[in-house]
């Protein structure tokens, strides 16, 4: 059954933008990025928005919807009233290039920053018997799709711009998690997680893994167990004590 | 990145009218977080200063309020560990648990999420706004003894098992012998949860396994590790349920205590 929908998108530039009203055709089974793209055909061809494969694997489509940051292509329009106005507008943590596009590049850049995949210098190839036990923790976070929904929501950055240069987000986080915790990665994470990539700024608020689609559990499974590897490195003496009887090195 | 300005008003993002454009009732579960917390604070301090009503001498029922009793004013029986602390109204009777318990729950990650969320708005709901100027997180002083969460964990454990010798004694009779009323099912049913609770910690499931890179060349660890990492999807319940669980066990021994309700007896 059809149905006119009625929608706000915001449409601008770094120059300054406004909310702008629409009332688009809904059909059902549609989602959110079914109606831009209507938007697109019928009222507002030069509208400018960023999506790729529709089946929420590729995460170009991240945009705000009704204030929550959501995959446009996975915001079934069943969600909503018919009656409800729908507020569309573009990520609110990243610098502006036109309507719903945003300058992802802070994430780019501080992906550059976590050191790659560094396995031991000495195992030759087919050394190691990976069992899947071993990895699957680290196979959750190769979910990620990169849309970024959880680097916008984290209020870390979100509310503060100047955090932006000692705060990775969540993305990178369980990034670093996902190294960690792979057997076969000699780098030590743990002190370049806290000092380098601002661990510490989370406040495990859990926003990065209620916005995130595919359901990682990004705080559980990697912000809390790295915060407890930091703690037990830096701030748990029983450890150190450890450590110093037994002659063991970080 | 080189603005002053912050928050979501910072150019060059995208200008809207109004910090968060969010429809639904995002206030509301902060809301239940302060009245549910305010709660449990209120009346657990209520009774931990109250130095009454907490010992059942026919059956033996001890409240978790006050166990372990260790102060000089505990009544005899009550006070299965010595007697040692002063008596003295701003002691409470369980001084040495009651604190560790607090830091345990105070610094548990479910709980830093409600009550950052709920008390200190940071943030109150997702993508909306904080009213703080500056954010420094767990980065400093004080928030960043944080980490010592899981000591408290460790002297959790130790209580737990305090709790659970107090629930076994509790199978009592008014004539010395084996006994078993309502109050045996409540206080063993606070305790099992509270274990649930405690062994759902993050940090126990840290320490059990979850600092190990090779699962598999730690089988019972890693054994141990699913176990716990299955109790842990449930902790922000059992953070929860214990709390009512708590206040609903201190309150029936301190209406049986205190001879307003009858304990109703199954043997003895």
């Amino acid at each position: 059954m059809s149905y006119q929908g009625q929608f706000r998108v915001w449409r601008g530039d770094s120059d300054g933008g406004s909310l702008e009203d629409f009332e688009v055709e809904v059909n059902e089974g549609e989602v959110v990025l079914d109606i831009i793209h209507r938007l697109q055909a019928t009222q507002a061809p030069d509208l400018a928005v960023r999506w790729n494969c529709k089946a929420g694997k590729c995460g170009s489509c991240s945009a705000e919807v009704n204030g929550r940051p959501r995959l446009l292509c996975m915001t079934r329009m069943s969600l909503f009233d018919k009656d409800e106005v729908i507020t569309v507008t573009p990520l609110r943590t990243f610098s502006i290039v036109r309507d719903l596009v945003v300058d992802v590049s802070y994430n780019y850049e501080k992906a550059r920053e976590v050191q790659e995949f560094t396995p031991p210098k000495d195992l030759a190839p087919g050394e190691y018997r990976m069992q899947q036990e071993d990895v699957q923790r680290s196979q959750e976070f190769r979910k990620c799709i990169e849309c970024f929904l959880c680097q916008t929501t984290c209020h870390v950055v979100r509310d503060h711009e100047e955090n932006k240069l000692a705060f990775s987000g969540p993305r990178y986080l369980i990034r670093i998690a996902e190294l960690e915790m792979h057997p076969l990665d000699a780098a030590d994470r743990t002190d370049t997680a806290q000092d380098d990539h601002g661990l510490g700024y989370c406040n495990i608020t859990k926003c990065c893994t209620e916005v995130c689609p595919e359901n990682i559990k990004i705080t559980d499974n990697a912000l809390i167990p790295m915060k407890e590897r930091v703690a037990g490195r830096r701030y748990d003496p029983v450890v150190w004590l450890g450590n110093k009887l037994f002659k063991r090195g970080k | 990145m080189t603005s002053t300005e912050t928050g979501v008003h910072a150019p060059p993002r995208p200008r809207l009218p109004v910090p968060s454009l969010r429809t639904d009732r995002w206030w509301l579960p902060p809301l239940l977080t302060v009245v549910g917390l305010s709660i449990f604070v209120i009346y657990a301090t209520f009774r931990a200063f109250q130095q009454n009503y907490y010992w059942v001498e026919d059956y033996h029922y001890l409240t978790p309020f006050y166990s372990p009793c260790m102060s000089n004013g505990c009544l005899e029986n009550a006070a299965h560990f010595g007697r040692f602390l002063p008596d003295h109204p701003l002691i409470p009777y369980a001084a040495l648990s009651l604190p560790l318990l607090l830091l345990f729950r105070l610094t548990c990650y479910y709980y830093r999420k409600a009550y950052y969320r709920s008390f200190w708005l940071s943030p109150p709901a997702c993508a909306v706004p904080e009213p703080h100027t500056r954010y420094t997180g767990e980065t400093r002083l004080p928030l960043i003894l944080q980490n010592v969460h899981r000591y408290f964990f460790y002297a959790a454990v130790i209580i737990s098992v305090i709790n659970t010798y107090d629930a076994i004694l509790a199978f009592h009779s008014p004539d010395g012998g084996f006994g078993l009323g309502l109050g045996n099912i409540i206080l063993v049913a606070n305790v099992v949860l509270l274990w649930c609770y405690t062994l759902s910690c993050h940090s126990c499931r840290h320490v059990t396994g979850g600092r190990l890179k090779h699962f598999s060349k730690h089988p019972v660890r890693y054994w141990v590790w699913t176990k716990v990492s299955l109790l842990n999807t449930r902790h922000m319940e059992f953070a929860w349920i214990t709390i009512g669980t708590l206040i609903l066990t201190d309150l029936y021994v301190f209406l049986v205590a205190s001879g307003a309700i009858a304990d109703p007896r199954i043997i003895g």
